[in-house]
């Protein structure tokens, strides 16, 4: 019975030690090098990990460390004061929220665009052929938030189509809507191309007309909340450069 | 009953304050405190009401409201024999299933999101059944908030519950079992309102968290205005590009919880 009754208690401070052990394990590993801390939007979730990787590879001691989230959610912890060298937006409307408070360093450059595609499961077993599809009856869609870029284009791309849609959720990011899809949980949901390019066979992607007319541009900068402001400007410049573009094209974005 | 030996207790001369528990204490309190007095001195009061008038916020708080009593209401129905189960039987695993049952305590709410998902999804372990007999899937419905929220707030209730029964004055029990009651008419007539106190205490955390619930119900139950957009979800999303409202949705879901608790205490729960 005592040996039950601990249990508890036990579970609780063995997680209070996991996650200690976590946080001081990362700031260790830190100290002795330079970093870059980047944001950047979860629709680059893949493709800035891969860059990073090479970015890090060519510049010895430099250690990039990546946060991924819709790209509200980073302006706003940019500017609640989080200690950022780069950001990048899936869109400059959530670019600006940055520059406006005057937390940009040096001018915004586009770096990719990315246009929408339909997420559904793979095979496509309710035959969905177009915007229309996704707003039949019976047929769950899934949508971002219109605060968030994906679901602004995604607005867009509907009202282009004069397709009122019925969603039944709207995510808070791009990489939600692609869950949701991926676990069989929605039939349909408005997902950037290069989305469905990364998630290798997890969806299939519906190429759609109206998405050339809710193309995303994707932009970043510098930010002045960080530290290591010449390590960021020469992240950026890699981003732009050939390598850069061929990760990002090679995950399903247009070139800039 | 069991009131009468603390009152005794309670009674005798205290020998002075121990300025080690005081000063600790002041500074838990200030810590816990603090945030609070920053929401409200920072609230834009002006725009409180402009806010309230916004049907959007009213909607969500009514789905708060319901979606935390009917998950509070699971919980007790469930939660109560749960607990008696782990504190008076005495069965091998035991301790495994006391684990097992509490894990959501620590389980990240995201995470206990997804489980649910694998659970009572529409492709599901439960939910795959569920989905092909009758065409419902829980996900993106009210019913699964509540299904979340349930899930993330009734382990507080067990565990508050079941600390009650283990420090209870079993002789009552058995002197009503010795009486010939059986073991139902024993739970009912003298288990149950020795457990009161507990029990009030165990519902009000449990509600509270339901109410609070963000994470597992952002992920098992989506985002949609008047289906399963909760308060906490409608706060969220005011914070990524109106950080001011997002303040006013917080003070509107505090007030309106800490004035439901202190009704609630001073109704019934003689705590």
């Amino acid at each position: 019975m005592r040996a039950a009754r601990t249990s508890i208690p036990v579970l609780l401070a063995a997680a209070v030690v996991l996650t200690g052990c976590n946080s001081s394990a990362a700031g260790k590993s830190a100290t002795p090098k330079r970093t870059v801390v980047v944001f950047a939007a979860a629709s680059l979730k893949e493709s800035f990990t891969a860059i990073a990787k090479q970015y890090e590879a060519k510049h010895a001691g430099v250690t990039v460390k990546l946060n991924f989230a819709g790209s509200d959610t980073l302006a706003a912890s940019i500017n609640a004061g989080a200690p950022v060298d780069v950001f990048a937006a899936a869109s400059p409307k959530t670019l600006a929220i940055v520059t406006d408070a005057k937390h940009g360093k040096g001018e915004p450059a586009t770096f990719a665009r990315n246009q929408l595609e339909i997420a559904v499961a793979p095979g496509n077993p309710k035959h969905v052929a177009g915007l229309t599809d996704t707003a039949k009856a019976g047929t769950k869609l899934v949508l971002c938030a219109a605060t968030v870029p994906c679901g602004a284009a995604a607005q867009k791309a509907y009202a282009a189509a004069g397709v009122q849609p019925k969603p039944v959720s709207f995510e808070l990011d791009v990489k939600s809507v692609l869950n949701k899809v991926e676990l069989g949980e929605a039939d349909a949901g408005l997902v950037y191309v290069s989305d469905v390019k990364t998630a290798g066979g997890k969806v299939d992607g519906i190429a759609f007309p109206e998405s050339a007319k809710a193309i995303a541009t994707y932009p970043i900068v510098g930010v002045d909340t960080g530290k290591d402001s010449a390590d960021g400007k020469a992240f950026i410049a890699y981003v732009l450069s050939p390598a850069g573009q061929q990760v990002l094209t090679g995950n399903g974005f247009l070139s800039s | 009953m069991a009131l009468t030996a603390e009152r005794a207790r309670n009674d005798r001369r205290t020998a002075g304050v121990p300025l080690g528990l005081v000063l600790p204490a002041l500074l838990g309190a200030a810590f816990l405190v603090l945030p609070l007095v920053g929401l409200l001195i920072r609230a834009p009061w002006s725009h409180v009401v402009a806010e309230l008038r916004g049907s959007d916020v009213l909607t969500a708080l009514r789905l708060s409201l319901t979606t935390a009593s009917i998950a509070t209401a699971i919980s007790v129905v469930f939660g109560v024999p749960l607990a008696w189960v782990l504190a008076r039987l005495d069965f091998p695993g035991r301790g495994l299933l006391r684990a097992l049952v509490t894990l959501p305590l620590v389980l990240p709410p995201v995470v206990g999101g997804v489980a649910l998902f694998l659970a009572f999804g529409r492709a599901g372990v439960l939910g795959q059944g569920l989905y092909a007999l009758t065409g419902f899937s829980l996900p993106f419905t009210t019913a699964g908030v509540v299904v979340a929220e349930a899930f993330v707030a009734m382990p507080f209730l067990v565990v508050s519950v079941e600390g009650t029964l283990r420090a209870m004055d079993r002789r009552y029990e058995e002197a009503a079992a010795t009486l010939g009651a059986s073991g139902w008419f024993a739970f009912t007539r003298v288990t149950l309102p020795m457990l009161a106190p507990g029990l009030a205490a165990g519902t009000v955390l449990c509600w509270a968290r339901a109410l609070g619930e963000f994470g597992a119900t952002i992920t098992f139950a989506g985002n949609f205005p008047g289906t399963t957009q909760t308060m906490p979800l409608a706060i969220y999303l005011a914070l990524q590009h109106d950080p001011e409202a997002a303040v006013v949705l917080s003070l509107v879901l505090l007030l309106v919880s800490v004035a439901i608790l202190a009704g609630l205490r001073d109704r019934w729960l003689r705590v």
